[in-house]
């Protein structure tokens, strides 16, 4: 088990990281996975039982996790560089000519890690049901874990998939909504206000947790270790996790500006100011 | 012009369930999953023998699709059944994504294919699909002739490590091809060798093409017969050599002409070697409700359609 302060470490890296690669190809999306670095670390580097070094596609005996909103690729790929998947200096090549790191995470490019495409949203839960239901047939008693954003819970498939994880008692699994409240055109109450996620999923047959400080790895740890003890007990279980987008970056935080927006040269240098290097940069 | 004879006619889904139904005997890691069309696909038989393996998700073939990707990982080799309609222009970005851009093993299986659904109109005849399918990278598109063929398809796909376009049909048709044919994914079969005109059909446009030989025999015309059940890959050599011979060629199949057999097999002979071609297709139409027979006739996909397009081809011959 990792401390929290060890955790910490790691985020401010991951948010160097998510900062670099995103201002190096001038493209991304920075907001979006920086509100959700302390949920990866801690998924990543505490809660859950994985083989970095040893990647399979099938992770028998493994927990398994799928981005379902694949656009916040940067922290995705720096989580799984920094824990040993791949090369940290490869995180120089994402969104480049020939890389493995493609704009939206894919398995096409046999990139480790990465299990299921994911980009056109709304598909992740489906997949992670199915991962679930194979591992159950398998006698393997591992967790999956899935993310989602608030905004692709617009998609109808997402509910598709949440009908069904109830009603055929998917317990094995643990979805987490980021719950940043923004979208590409403003605030999601704004753009289609979903009303009430948690009556909505409990209506859905789905045990609900709320996890209100979702950049606080203390809070994050805590949540997922209480998700784990809801798992195998009949019902699907979900986090509604609040996040600020940006989080770790006092210019990015507080609007849906950039979910898709790199920095400049001056923000760059700003951003890293307010996140020290702590593992070393790639 | 070689005698084909068939015992009875039986439905081309049914050699889907029971070719299903045999793997679920042979391969523990084959599962099947039907959003509420179980008996239509004749599913039943493998849901009852074994429940465990089989996943009724309901009418929601999105998630179908999605879990049926989730579940190859941990091996599983699911077979995903419902309307050919629903099994691809409903789900297709799930398909694109989950399924063909992320290399999963997923045999995607599509009965009522086409006109021959019949009574239930143009909702749920479509005549896309093998263009929708075939313009996925990776995707393997197969669309057997008869009930055998369809059975030894099905198990044969189990085999083949990736993602496959499964399609057949509600109708009963002859079923007259050997119980123990091979099946061969991406390899013609030579039905009848001739020398006059070459036909390529698919589906259950392969015994029409049969019985439009026989009629173009009667009239001293030496057709030679191919079945293409595989739509891609498609045997390049098996269409070149033949058109190399009779220096002109007929397709036929139950599909629209933008983006079936006909269009595959024109791109091919386009670049490898121009020959005259003829296609018997529906032409940019949707289709309507009436029976099988009626509406093969009014959209120009009978024997005789088969007969007078090898007739206008030849007459182009140069």
């Amino acid at each position: 088990m990792a401390s929290t302060a060890e955790l910490e470490k790691i985020v401010t890296q991951v948010r160097r990281d998510i900062i670099r690669m995103v201002h190096a190809v001038n493209s991304g999306h920075p907001g979006g996975s920086l509100g959700c670095t302390e949920y990866l670390v801690a998924l990543y580097f505490d809660i859950m039982k994985h083989n970095p070094s040893k990647f399979t596609m099938d992770g028998v005996g493994e927990d398994l996790f799928f981005l379902s909103n694949g656009h916040i690729s940067p922290v995705f790929y720096s989580v799984l560089a920094r824990s040993g998947y791949f090369p940290v200096k490869e995180l120089a090549t994402f969104r480049k000519l020939n890389s493995r790191l493609q704009g939206h995470p894919t398995t096409h490019e046999h990139l480790e890690g990465v299990r299921m495409a994911s980009g056109s949203l709304g598909q992740g839960l489906s997949n992670a049901i199915g991962a679930a239901l194979a591992k159950k047939l398998n006698k393997d008693n591992s967790i999956v874990y899935s993310l989602h954003g608030d905004g692709e819970l617009q998609e109808g498939q997402i509910w598709e998939a949440a009908m069904y994880a109830s009603a055929k008692n998917v317990d094995n699994l643990i979805a987490t909504v980021d719950m940043n409240g923004q979208q590409i055109d403003g605030s999601t109450d704004k753009v289609l206000n979903m009303g009430s996620l948690r009556a909505k999923f409990e209506a859905f047959g789905w045990h609900v947790l709320d996890l209100e400080k979702g950049n606080d790895m203390a809070s994050v740890v805590n949540a997922l270790n209480t998700a784990k003890t809801h798992t195998g007990k009949g019902k699907p279980v979900i986090i509604l996790m609040k996040t600020e987008m940006g989080n770790g970056v006092d210019f990015m935080m507080g609007s849906h500006k950039w979910h898709g927006v790199a920095p400049n040269d001056e923000q760059l240098a700003q951003a890293l100011n307010q996140n020290a290097e702590t593992l070393g940069d790639y | 012009m070689k005698k084909y004879t068939y015992t009875e006619k039986k439905d081309t889904r049914s050699g889907f369930g029971a070719g299903l139904s045999e793997l679920g005997k042979t391969n523990p890691n084959v599962v099947a999953l039907c959003a509420d069309l179980t008996g239509s696909l004749k599913m039943d038989a493998f849901a009852k023998d074994h429940p465990e393996r089989f996943f009724q998700v309901g009418i929601a073939e999105a998630n179908m699709i999605g879990i049926a990707a989730g579940l190859t990982i941990g091996g599983k080799i699911p077979f995903t059944g419902t309307f050919a309609n629903f099994s691809t222009g409903r789900v297709y970005d799930q398909i694109r994504q989950s399924v063909a851009y992320s290399d999963k093993n997923v045999k995607i299986c599509a009965s009522h294919a086409g006109l021959t659904l019949g009574e239930d109109g143009a909702t749920h005849q479509i005549l896309e699909d093998l263009g929708l399918m075939k313009m996925l990278p990776g995707m393997v598109v197969i669309n057997p002739c008869d009930y055998n063929q369809t059975k030894a398809a099905t198990i044969a796909i189990a085999d083949h490590h990736g993602p496959v376009y499964l399609r057949f049909g509600r109708p009963t048709v002859p079923n007259f091809t050997p119980a123990d044919q091979k099946f061969e994914i991406g390899k013609a079969v030579m039905l009848n060798e001739g020398t006059d005109v070459s036909i390529f059909a698919t589906g259950h446009l392969v015994w029409k093409a049969i019985e439009a030989g026989e009629q173009l025999a009667a009239q001293g015309i030496s057709a030679e017969i191919i079945n293409i059940h595989t739509i891609k890959p498609l045997d390049n050599s098996a269409v070149i050599n033949s058109a190399k011979k009779t220096k002109c060629v007929v397709t036929a199949e139950e599909h629209q002409m933008n983006g079936g057999l006909g269009d595959s097999i024109a791109q091919l002979l386009a670049r490898e070697l121009p020959t005259p071609l003829e296609m018997v297709a529906v032409n940019d139409s949707f289709g309507e409700s009436g029976t099988p027979a009626q509406l093969m006739t009014k959209y120009g996909l009978d024997a005789i359609n088969i007969v007078e397009a090898a007739k206008k081809v030849i007459a182009r011959k140069a």
